[in-house]
């Protein structure tokens, strides 16, 4: 992706003959294998349509609850990591401490340890919530999930948002500063074209990590997908609600990869040659 | 390769002698869950109590093996009894016919009713299904409470816990209106400070057997008809000579086991 590709060192020559750690690789690779086949002969075998039947529909309606738990607060999280990045690369000593204080805390704590302080913690406070009109919106566990993944993911959005801005040379700055463009201007029209490509593969990453970290949500009694899961294995006492739902998680996780590295074709043609 | 190799034979052998020894002592593995209380519950400094690690210890005792106690989360407790983590489940589990097709159970143990609480200033009435229309109500998942409010609260959102402690929180700070639970966790939930919000409604009526089984009974993994048998003749044991009452009236102001079966 980078101008400099044509530049790069060539690939040391490729080993000839069966060194042991080639044999290794390839013992393990035919172990690996060995258990995917294992897995799907086990569904195979194990295909039973009466759970598919019963238990289907709650893994679809959880799947959409999954699907706008992350991605309701994927976007309040880019809503809020704007000034939050904005504090870290502040001269101002209070505001980036602060904005420091904020994803050091977040970035530093379990999601779960969160979620359970948001859902439980603040269930406490319920007196002095409801005096200040807020215990309508933290009664619902779905807000709860809502609000401790978006405060989450702000800091982690906010530090992939630093980085790649900090990543733009400063040259590009003082350029536009010399050609009479004020920093709004030039933040908008050069820095963030630029600074978006570097994010683009972190913003995946980070999206890739939320839809999974979401499960999390099932045990403050959200039916996400995992949570309807969590459901049909308690009523089945069947591993198979295990690991379908592991395969709808490995499907969501593949489409957003292939969704992310399509994106990065399309928006670095300008930079193959 | 050749020193590693060794290092294995000597570390299998050493292996296979405490296997042998183990066998020789026969210890009995025993899991239970540590978030039931009065039942099981695992104490701020990490130990066991409760009604179910008394009479699994007594039990034991009758046997004259010795027992180790494992704590494992409810949700996979079954799963966990299969994969050989221990060898028999000591944590108030009813006898259920779904669980009976993954494990066997010895006789109950104890029987106690299901019932509902709700917050103190609560204008419900009763517990029927049309009492409770509309309203929330928090049931552990993976329990005959649950499979029986989910089934007869239709009308109602049942929202599902990890476990007991989550639920009693919840009706605490208002989340929910009622929660179901056996009734001798709910009257020691009132009993303690953060239940001083709440009351018991009532006992759903009728409880049918086919939901909530027999009782509690001891899960053992299916085909060891040799422990079943152990576990039955030491829990009439205890009942006989008095061991169970004394544990018993320790924990309950009444006879927790329940009609003679």
């Amino acid at each position: 992706m980078s101008a400099t590709a044509t530049m790069v060192e060539r690939p040391p020559p490729r080993a000839r003959g069966w060194p042991r750690r080639r044999i290794a690789g390839y013992a393990l690779v035919c172990l690996w294998i060995l258990f995917g086949i294992g897995i799907v002969s086990y569904l195979f075998l194990a295909w039973n349509p009466e759970f598919f039947a019963k238990y289907a529909p709650a893994y679809l309606r959880g799947l959409g609850v999954t699907l706008s738990l992350v991605s309701i607060s994927m976007v309040l999280g880019a809503i809020l990591s704007v000034p939050v990045a904005y504090g870290r690369m502040s001269k101002n000593r209070i505001l980036s401490g602060l904005a420091y204080c904020y994803v050091y805390f977040f970035r530093g704590t379990p999601l779960l340890v969160q979620t359970y302080l948001v859902y439980y913690g603040l269930g406490s406070f319920r007196v002095e919530l409801q005096s200040v009109g807020l215990w309508d919106f933290f009664k619902d566990a779905f807000n709860c999930g809502v609000f401790a993944f978006a405060l989450n993911t702000a800091a982690y959005q906010a530090e992939i948002l630093r980085g790649a801005i900090e990543s733009v040379p400063r040259g590009q700055w003082e350029g536009a500063a010399s050609l009479g463009l004020h920093k709004l201007q030039t933040l908008r029209k050069i820095i963030l074209p630029q600074a978006l490509i570097v994010a683009l593969r972190p913003y995946g990453n980070e999206l890739i990590l939320m839809v999974k970290a979401s499960a999390i949500v099932a045990i403050i009694t959200v039916y996400d997908l995992m949570g309807n899961a969590k459901l049909a294995f308690a009523n089945s006492f069947d591993i198979q609600a295990y690991i379908w739902v592991a395969l709808v998680y490995l499907v969501m996780v593949e489409i957003l990869r292939h969704g992310v590295e399509w994106i990065e074709r399309r928006i670095t043609v300008h930079l193959k040659r | 390769m050749r020193i590693s190799l060794r290092i294995a034979l000597a570390a299998s052998a050493a292996l296979l002698t405490l296997g042998v020894a183990q066998a020789q002592e026969k210890t009995l593995r025993i899991g239970t869950e540590g978030a039931y209380p009065p039942f099981n519950n695992l104490t701020a400094d990490g130990q066991l109590v409760g009604f179910d690690i008394d009479i699994a210890k007594a039990l034991c005792d009758e046997m004259k093996v010795k027992c180790t106690f494992v704590a494992q989360d409810w949700d996979g407790i079954i799963p966990a009894l299969q994969a050989g983590k221990f060898d028999a489940i000591v944590a108030s589990m009813s006898i259920t016919p779904e669980r009976m097709e993954k494990v066997d159970f010895s006789h109950k143990y104890y029987n106690t009713p299901s019932a509902l609480a709700v917050p103190k200033d609560s204008t419900l009435k009763g517990v029927t299904k049309e009492d409770l229309a509309g309203k929330t109500i928090g049931v552990a998942t993976t329990t005959t409470h649950f499979n029986y409010a989910s089934k007869t609260y239709t009308d109602s959102t049942v929202k599902g816990y990890p476990s007991s402690p989550e639920e009693q929180a919840d009706l605490a700070n208002g989340r929910l209106d009622a929660i179901e639970d056996d009734i001798v966790v709910l009257q020691q939930f009132l009993d303690s400070p953060d239940g001083a919000c709440c009351k018991i409604l009532g006992q759903p009526s009728p409880q049918p057997v086919e939901i909530f089984g027999p009782g509690a009974g001891i899960a053992v993994r299916k085909g060891e008809t040799d422990l079943v048998n152990k576990l039955n003749s030491a829990i009439d044991a205890i009942r006989a000579n008095g061991k169970y009452k004394e544990i018993n009236d320790k924990y309950f102001k009444f006879d927790v086991y329940g009609a003679e079966s």
